[in-house]
């Protein structure tokens, strides 16, 4: 580093050639593992990954090797950091909202390819009796008899049954076998029934290869058959644009179907027909996901209604912390109160405990019939609210357990703010005979909302986005009912998008995405309005 | 006149005193209750609120001993938290290490180095933090998840992966070092730069050992960030044995297997150090919050 740093700074300083030659011979070497990795990840169809790696590692190796780029080795690091984990998954995950991807959809295209052509049937007219010939300690011969008399004898191949004795399990890798043709049987007696029952699981692995070049697989105990692979492409003499796959078994012929992103089965005047041949590919498919938020019933009617529980859980949070921390911070800053350091700490102590932990302390004392809070109520009024089960309920105890987690933030903010406030400006009401209420509403409160706005719009986009609060106290719940995705009546929108995208059978990743994007653009504005209000308020 | 106030101002301090101890009553008493409920017998409300029977038995569990129930059974620990709480302490001493490194090195180019782009940078910078890392869960598993196809010590489930995930969160910390280094005088790096210092060794010889309360500040910030960090954790962790406590902690409350009693000792014995450290750095705390935002 010292060497690379005086030729940055264009000092000649002398560079030892062994440390010279070990620095290109690394970034060499970096290069070289990194271009392979992305050639393979090309080849598997994804594109993006390959580029950004690509990019990644070039943009890397040229700020570490050249000179002219020597400052830029101080940021390298923590911008690709930002970009890997920051800019990369935003843009990401805006892609994804115009694609099918989901858990039907998941594989690329290649993949989904490779995965038919990979797919194989036996042909039962195609068979040859089986028999097994001992040949040492897990070593066996195969020998195979065609309906016409033609014998087919393989080398010892070792055949060991998984997990028994105390040899390494085998691999579930097929083993492969080639067929050698032959006179007469060998001499040995083949092995019993039983022995081939105890090895039925490895010889299912066994592809033994005619010298004909005809693949042969397990079909019953005593016997193995042909086995061909089940598509193949249409060669181009025939129409075949590579693209084309046809049905060996069916003679059907099926192509991709770019737009549901799955093999459909062609007609003979080439169009679709029939419904998608699993695994799907993901494709683009433009607006789909954003008119299914907006138009769609049954994705629109939850949406809408959890976007507006949204907007007012933030509303109200940033309200009662605000108000809850501003008061108890004009307390606590009160000179002639004895006592305030320990009311300070005391007062800030659930900001300290973890969230985690207080979040799931409260789902346990708010437990309907196990929580203490309903063994209180019950004692003193006779009531045992049903704070899960009832939407209202449930909203309330959220905003209630929020109220508790976020007012020492607020008063922390407002106790830093009080400070800066002139006491004379007290003394001066004072004298016009104001009392400590109408000085708090009319000197405190208009002299900490200003200093104090931009952080509120910080926090109302922080509890918009409140992920861990809902997920670890309600997970959404009580559901809404009628809703064709996974959604429920206590959800933000982050955790909606969540629980699409992780939970149900669904897992729809367009869709989360594309409800994420929404919220990014509403992120971005909130971002955009803070900065400009911070930029306002910088001169004065 | 003079008599009159005081005797108003001691009526308002005794109103102001019956005020503050009746709502911190009222905030500290599911603290209070927690650590009652860790040495109540069984795992469900009996009605009374100081345990009658104290026991030790939820906190045995807690600390990975197995008890012996009344009919004679063993019971196991349900769930390994010291060995969650492990995996949270080391995930966030490394990534809060790393992440002093990488914006300290970052702050340095932003405060002393003059390069292209540098204010667009640092704008980009203070607008991406902004959007948190739950909107981007699907392109997080997806990125992981390719990574593990090539690089598995570093793809999902693993240590590694979630720290290197963590590194991302970095732009803050930057702004905040940044402006601790433009208050340090250029001078003292100005005249060793004129004694042939590069400027490596100006930043690494000079400017950190003048920085280390700073960085000491950014150490604990990201400490406790990545301690509670919930939902990243949650999707790219899947083993048992190697879940942090966020996200295992949660296992203690299904609805199936309800563990008040020992999520309560395990709660009281997790929380307490990450409490202590939290309130006994607050003091230097409240001022880099103050300037960042809002604790995640």
């Amino acid at each position: 580093m010292a060497s690379a740093a005086a030729t940055g700074q264009g000092i000649a300083a002398p560079v030892r050639p062994a440390a010279h030659w070990l620095k290109w011979a690394i970034i060499g070497v970096i290069g070289l593992v990194n271009l392979y990795a992305v050639t393979l990840m090309y080849i598997q169809g994804e594109t993006i990954f390959a580029l950004v790696t690509l990019i990644l590692v070039a943009t890397g190796l040229y700020v570490f090797a050249a000179p002219g780029a020597y400052v830029h080795r101080y940021i390298f690091p923590g911008v690709a950091t930002m970009f890997i984990f920051i800019v990369f998954p935003l843009a990401y995950t805006i892609w994804i909202a115009f694609t099918n991807y989901s858990a039907t959809n998941i594989l690329t295209f290649e993949r989904a390819r490779a995965y038919q052509l990979s797919q194989s049937f036996q042909i039962a007219d195609q068979s040859f009796d089986f028999a097994l010939y001992g040949a040492g300690t897990n070593t066996y011969r195969l020998a195979l008899t065609a309906a016409d008399g033609e014998r087919f004898l393989s080398p010892p191949v070792e055949l060991r049954v998984p997990g028994a004795g105390p040899q390494p399990p085998a691999s579930t890798a097929a083993i492969e076998v080639d067929l050698l043709p032959a006179t007469a049987p060998p001499a040995a007696e083949p092995l019993p029934i039983k022995d081939l029952v105890r090895l039925r699981g490895v010889l299912q692995e066994v592809r033994a290869h005619l010298p004909n070049h005809t693949d042969l697989r397990m079909s019953g105990l005593r016997q193995f058959s042909a086995i061909r692979p089940l598509y193949q492409v249409l060669p181009s003499a025939q129409g075949g644009d590579g693209l084309i796959l046809v049905n060996q078994q069916t003679k059907e012929r099926i192509a991709p179907d770019m737009r549901s992103g799955f093999y459909r089965a062609l007609t003979p005047e080439g169009e679709f027909t029939g419904p998608g041949i699993a695994p799907g590919f993901s494709v683009f498919v433009g607006w789909k996901n954003f008119l299914r938020v907006l138009t769609d019933p049954g994705v629109q009617g939850p949406f809408l209604q959890i976007f507006g529980w949204t907007l007012t859980f933030s509303l109200l949070s940033v309200i009662f912390t605000l108000a809850i921390g501003m008061v108890l911070a004009a307390l606590v800053q009160w000179e002639s109160l004895a006592g305030r350091g320990l009311y300070r700490l005391l007062l800030i102590l659930p900001y300290a405990v973890p969230a985690f932990i207080s979040i799931l302390v409260f789902r346990g004392l708010f437990n309907q019939n196990f929580g203490e809070i309903n063994v209180l109520l019950s004692q003193l009024f006779g009531i045992k609210p049903a704070w899960f089960n009832d939407p209202t309920l449930a909203r309330t105890m959220l905003l209630i357990v929020n109220t508790w987690l976020g007012y020492p933030y607020m008063m922390i903010l407002c106790m830093g703010l009080l400070k800066a406030i002139p006491s004379d400006l007290y003394e001066a009401a004072a004298m016009d005979g104001s009392n400590f209420i109408r000085d708090f509403f009319s000197i405190t409160v208009p002299l900490l909302m200003k200093p104090l706005t931009p952080l509120l719009i910080a926090s109302f986009a922080f509890n918009f986005n409140n992920f861990v609060l809902v997920q670890l106290l309600t997970e959404g719940r009580p559901d809404i009912i009628g809703a064709q995705t996974p959604a429920g009546t206590t959800d933000l929108l982050v955790t909606y998008t969540y629980r699409i995208a992780f939970e149900g059978s669904g897992q729809d990743y367009g869709l989360a995405s594309a409800i994420a994007t929404l919220i990014f653009i509403m992120v971005g504005v909130l971002a955009l309005i803070n900065i400009k209000i911070m930029r306002v308020d910088r001169p004065t | 006149m003079a008599m009159v106030q005081a005797k108003s101002i001691i009526y308002r301090k005794l109103a102001a005193h019956a005020f503050l101890w009746a709502w911190l009553a009222l905030i500290i008493f599911p603290l209070l209750m927690v650590i009652a409920i860790s040495f109540r017998t069984g795992n469900f409300a009996v009605g009374d609120i100081i345990p009658s029977h104290p026991t030790l038995d939820h906190w045995r569990l807690a600390l990975g001993m197995s008890i012996v129930d009344e009919s004679g059974r063993t019971i196991p620990p349900p769930f390994p938290v010291l060995l969650w709480l492990w995996n949270s302490i080391k995930v966030a001493s490394v990534s809060a290490v790393l992440i002093v490194a990488l914006s300290t090195t970052c702050a340095y180019a932003f405060a002393r180095l003059r390069f292209g782009g540098r204010s667009l940078l640092l704008k980009a910078m203070l607008v991406f933090q902004m959007f948190p890392a739950v909107l981007a869960l699907v392109a997080y598993y997806a990125l992981f998840s390719r990574i593990s196809d090539y690089f598995p010590p570093l793809g999902l489930n693993t240590h590694p992966g979630l720290i290197f995930a963590y590194l991302g969160g970095i732009a803050l910390h930057v702004w905040t070092i940044k402006g601790y280094f433009e208050t340090i005088d250029k001078s003292l790096e100005e005249s060793a730069t004129l004694d042939g210092a590069s400027p490596w060794q100006a930043f690494r010889l000079i400017l950190l050992p003048l920085s280390v309360p700073i960085l000491a500040v950014v150490f604990i910030l990201a400490f406790i960030t990545a301690i509670t960090e919930y939902p990243v954790a949650s999707i790219l962790l899947q083993d048992e044995s190697k879940l942090t406590l966020a996200v295992g902690s949660q296992y203690y409350l299904n609805p199936q297997e309800y563990k008040w009693g020992d999520f309560a000792a395990a709660a009281v014995l997790s929380g307490f150090p990450i409490t202590l450290v939290f309130l006994l750095a607050q003091r230097w705390l409240v001022g880099g919050l103050t300037a960042g935002g809002v604790k995640g």
